[in-house]
């Protein structure tokens, strides 16, 4: 894979917006099959330009406009907002107050830095593949939360371009949803709760509720795996005593002593569910596999930031846009194949670029006009890049919310008795 | 303001009423019949008024949901025959009364936060009350007419999600019994806001599922958000019925609306000898009056707002015309004022609340809820409630200075966070004259001092168990069962009818 320069990003970027970018899918997942009138025409977008120029309420009138202005422009990166009450363009022309955010998807953001104080191979934006797995487990527990316990059916996973996944919901009523149901919805979804310096952060009570054992059931699978093995968080006493910072104090000695006694984090481990459960019913502190669950999640569970989430107004950023530090394109994740997804093998955009520049020069001379041709490379070339595998992830997406779309109309107009 | 008492005259339109109401098959006019109307309009106000006052008080007294509780509040809506029972015949009275009289009281309480706050929270309870004695199968009904989409689930769906339903329902105890028993509600996630947030519902499918328990939660919730929008609708439209000179009166009386004794009637007059006055007030005054008092003596002097609230609870307590110009003058004289000016400026003026001069309205001393709601003090001003008007920093020195225990300081500072201002009174009661129960429910200062006396000159059992011990007790921040029997006694009696001075304003 060609490495990616930075410096190089307005060239690529020109080639990529001429070329490559998605507009027709693009287009047709914002504009939700023209239902409801203006509802593309209203979308907030902001920009990012070179020299870290940041402008907001972007809009456009249709598929070729917002080319157009993308091409003009060349973003380092693209937001995506709210639909509002009027065209974010003329906001400024709208009565004071009169200008209001009324919906969005309802959108999640998952950060690896989040995890810092839990994860040994990398800290703050770097990431590897030990640690990646916090957002396999993460995009398992809270998709199927979604689908499952809220009835999600249109659930957008995407590559953030460095550290972290982001989900967007697209049913139409979570659309409309307000800002209160969306914090709580964060909220159901938290258990690790505390800031640095908190050290215990998860409590469970007696009573499970259905969410969090369903969620330990999805962490018992990578837990041996990704804890025990490439974590290896019982590996010396440095990271075992972090361990026992969530354990009742009266076994302290005792798993000090034995743990020097095994050779591995799996060992231990098994040791130290043996000294919990041995631990006095009776008293106050928790014991069984409470105890055992709740260090479990406190290592694995998904990390929310409810910010992002609550704020119908809130921008993030936006598909297929590039990551400027790291040059990889944010590009959907296949739900089928969440375990396989390796970040490190994203496209950047002077990969694909590159693989571009080797078509034309084999493509060249076969066509003859420029400009029809220009079209015509465009709906083939992504085609013929590594890009083609996630814009085919995208296009499923957007059948089901066409397929979702024509049920809905078809039960209204049933009703309506229109045959 | 207050007036005093002349029994009001009940009007209720019988047979022969109507025909004199209506002798002619013509009108020319209807403003002889607007009084009737007001009168009647403004009797099941009142009743209302009465009705969620006991709500409160009961609500502080008892458990909510527990025996007492419930039988006490259907008793007090039984006497002031309002709807509570589904399946009684005759309901349609009731019910118009129930009707009528909340949206007047809507225009009432609508005025301030402070009301609305009031309003929404016993008018919450009261639903909270009807509702849990709603018979099952009327309760499908119910929340179909009320436009809430609950359905309950059928006994298959329910074993089917068995285990997951108990547990995630905090309010189950987790026997499939009491799951067999109890119906489970279907409903949209984003409408059970409050449960599924805390994880306290068991999502599926976009549904909670909802067990009969919780979801008066979510009725009351639903209920809460309109009636406040209501509210808040209600009060910007407000302005135009505030200037019907008619109504305002009335609504204005409603809201500080105290429905109890008055203290106005003069049985005490002379049994108080002025030199008493500084005993009296650290034993058996309310610590209202009792700090106007202590600056009274400090200052020499006392600005409007703490004559009028001062000046007419000693009234109450038996103070007669002469001794009360006697010991306001003495006072300001002892700070440097002229005799004369006392004379011209203010012997007028408590002349004038005793009935002697101007208009002659013999001026009723203040109940709690007007000095709680009226008038605040400002800097300078030594009236008000001290449990509504002073910061709980001072509030609290106040009670160490008094030798109030910290546990019963710690109770009190409770009760007025709970903004429960007159218990935290009651509970200032208690710890003075070293009773566990007070006994009565407190509504105006001068009962305090009745109470205070009775206690003092030994005409009441003295419910004294030990000693307070000085250590500090974590006690739940509202009073839990009280002795029921007194308590109940000192209600009845307090909510005896004698709203007069109303026709005042009409006769006027």
């Amino acid at each position: 894979m060609e490495t990616f320069d930075p410096a190089e990003l307005p060239e690529l970027l020109k080639l990529y917006y001429r070329r490559l970018f998605p507009y027709a899918q693009y287009y047709r997942w914002l504009n939700y099959g023209g239902v409801i009138k203006n509802y593309f025409q209203h979308r907030e977008f902001s920009f990012t330009l070179k020299d870290d120029i940041y402008i907001r309420y972007q809009s456009f009138n249709n598929q070729s406009d917002l080319e157009k202005e993308m091409q003009k422009m060349n973003p380092y990166k693209i937001d995506i907002g709210a639909v509002y009450s009027h065209r974010p363009n003329q906001h400024n022309t709208v009565k004071l107050g009169a200008f209001q955010a009324q919906e969005k998807e309802l959108v999640f953001d998952i950060d690896m830095t989040d995890y810092d104080d839990v994860r040994r191979c990398c800290s703050s934006a770097d990431i590897c593949s030990k640690c990646w797995t916090l957002m396999t487990m993460a995009i398992h527990i809270i998709d199927r939360a979604l689908k499952e316990d809220f009835g999600f059916k249109h659930r957008l996973w995407v590559y953030s371009g460095r550290r972290g996944v982001h989900c967007w919901v697209c049913d139409e009523s979570v659309r409309k949803l307000s800002s209160a149901v969306r914090s709580g919805i964060v909220e159901y979804l938290s258990l690790v709760k505390g800031g640095q310096d908190v050290k215990k952060k998860v409590h469970l009570s007696e009573k499970i509720h259905p969410f969090v054992s369903k969620s330990i059931n999805i962490i018992k699978k990578y837990f041996e795996e990704y804890a025990l093995v490439d974590q290896d968080i019982l590996e010396n006493k440095e990271s075992w005593d972090k361990i026992l910072a969530l354990v009742p104090e009266t076994i302290h000695e005792k798993l000090q002593q034995n743990f020097q006694k095994y050779h591995n984090s799996l060992q231990r481990w098994e040791y130290l569910k043996k000294a919990i459960s041995w631990q006095d019913n009776t008293k106050n502190d928790k014991c069984g596999p409470l105890l055992e669950w709740e260090i479990m999640l406190q290592y694995c569970f998904p990390r929310l930031d409810i910010n992002v989430s609550k704020g119908i107004n809130h921008l993030l950023k936006s598909p297929f846009s590039v990551h400027p530090k790291t040059g990889r394109i944010s590009v959907p994740i296949d739900l089928q194949k969440v375990d396989q997804f390796d970040p490190f093998t994203v496209p950047t955009i002077s990969s694909i670029c590159h693989e571009l520049d080797a078509i034309s020069i084999n493509d060249e001379g076969k066509e003859g006009n420029e400009a029809e041709s220009d079209i015509k490379h465009r709906t083939r070339d992504y085609k013929k890049t590594s890009l083609a595998p996630y814009i085919k992830v995208f296009e499923q997406f957007l059948e089901n919310l066409d397929k979702s779309r024509k049920g809905e109309l078809l039960k209204k107009s049933d009703l309506q008795k229109d045959f | 303001m207050q007036f005093s008492g002349r029994k009001r005259k009940k009007m209720r339109l019988t047979g022969d009423q109507r025909n004199v109401c209506y002798p002619h098959s013509l009108q020319f006019t209807w403003s002889h019949l607007l009084k009737a109307y007001l009168d009647r309009v403004e009797s099941l106000a009142i009743d209302r008024v009465k009705l969620l006052k006991a709500v409160e008080n009961l609500g502080v007294s008892y458990v909510k949901g527990t025996e007492p509780y419930q039988s006490k509040l259907e008793n007090e809506i039984r006497k002031l025959k309002f709807s509570f029972r589904e399946n009684l015949e005759n309901e349609y009275e009731p019910r118009r009364k129930d009707h009528i009289s909340h949206f007047i009281l809507r225009l009432a309480y609508c005025q301030s936060e402070d009301l609305r706050r009031w309003f929404i929270q016993q008018e919450m309870d009261l639903l909270r009350f009807r509702f849990s004695i709603l018979p099952k199968d009327k309760i499908q009904n119910f929340l179909k007419d009320s436009h809430l989409h609950f359905e309950a689930i059928s006994d298959e769906e329910k074993s089917v999600r068995e285990p997951e339903i108990l547990a995630s329902s905090p309010s189950l105890s987790g026997s499939k019994m009491e799951l067999e028993l109890e119906s489970v509600y279907k409903i949209p996630f984003a409408d059970a806001l409050d449960l599924f947030r805390g994880r306290k519902v068991y999502l599926e499918g976009g549904f909670a599922y909802v067990p009969l328990k919780d979801i008066v939660a979510i009725v009351l919730n639903e209920f809460r958000a309109k009636l406040s929008k209501a509210l808040a609708l209600t009060a910007r439209s407000l302005p135009a019925v505030q200037s019907d000179e008619r109504l305002q009166p009335l609504l204005n009386h409603l809201s500080h609306s105290y429905t109890g004794q008055d203290y106005s009637t003069q049985k005490n007059a002379g049994k108080i000898s002025l030199d008493q006055i500084d005993s009296l007030s650290t034993k058996s005054f309310p610590p209202c009056m009792r700090q106007l008092h202590k600056a009274l003596r400090e200052n020499h002097h006392l600005r409007h707002g703490g004559r009028m609230q001062y000046g007419l609870f000693l009234k109450g307590i038996g103070l007669t015309l002469e001794q009360a110009l006697q010991f306001w003058k003495q006072e300001f004289i002892r700070g440097k004022m002229d005799p004369d000016k006392f004379d011209k400026g203010y012997s007028y003026n408590i002349r004038h609340s005793f009935g002697k001069e101007g208009k002659r309205t013999d001026y009723t001393p203040f109940s709690c809820m007007k000095i709680i709601l009226t008038n605040p003090p400002s800097h300078g001003d030594y009236h008000g409630c001290p449990f509504r008007h002073s910061d709980p920093e001072l509030l609290k020195q106040k009670l160490q200075s008094y030798k109030i225990s910290p546990g019963g300081i710690q109770q009190i500072l409770d009760l007025v966070k709970g903004t429960h201002y007159q218990v935290a009174c009651q509970k200032y009661f208690e710890m003075i004259h070293n009773v566990d129960d007070c006994g009565f429910s407190l509504s105006h200062p001068n009962q305090f001092f009745f109470e205070s006396q009775r206690i003092l000159s030994g005409n009441k059992d003295i419910r004294k168990e030990s000693i307070q011990p000085e250590t500090p007790q974590p006690k739940p921040s509202v009073q839990k069962a009280k002795d029921a029997s007194s308590a109940l006694a000192c209600l009845n009696s307090s909510l005896e009818m004698d709203m007069e001075g109303l026709e005042d304003y009409f006769s006027e």
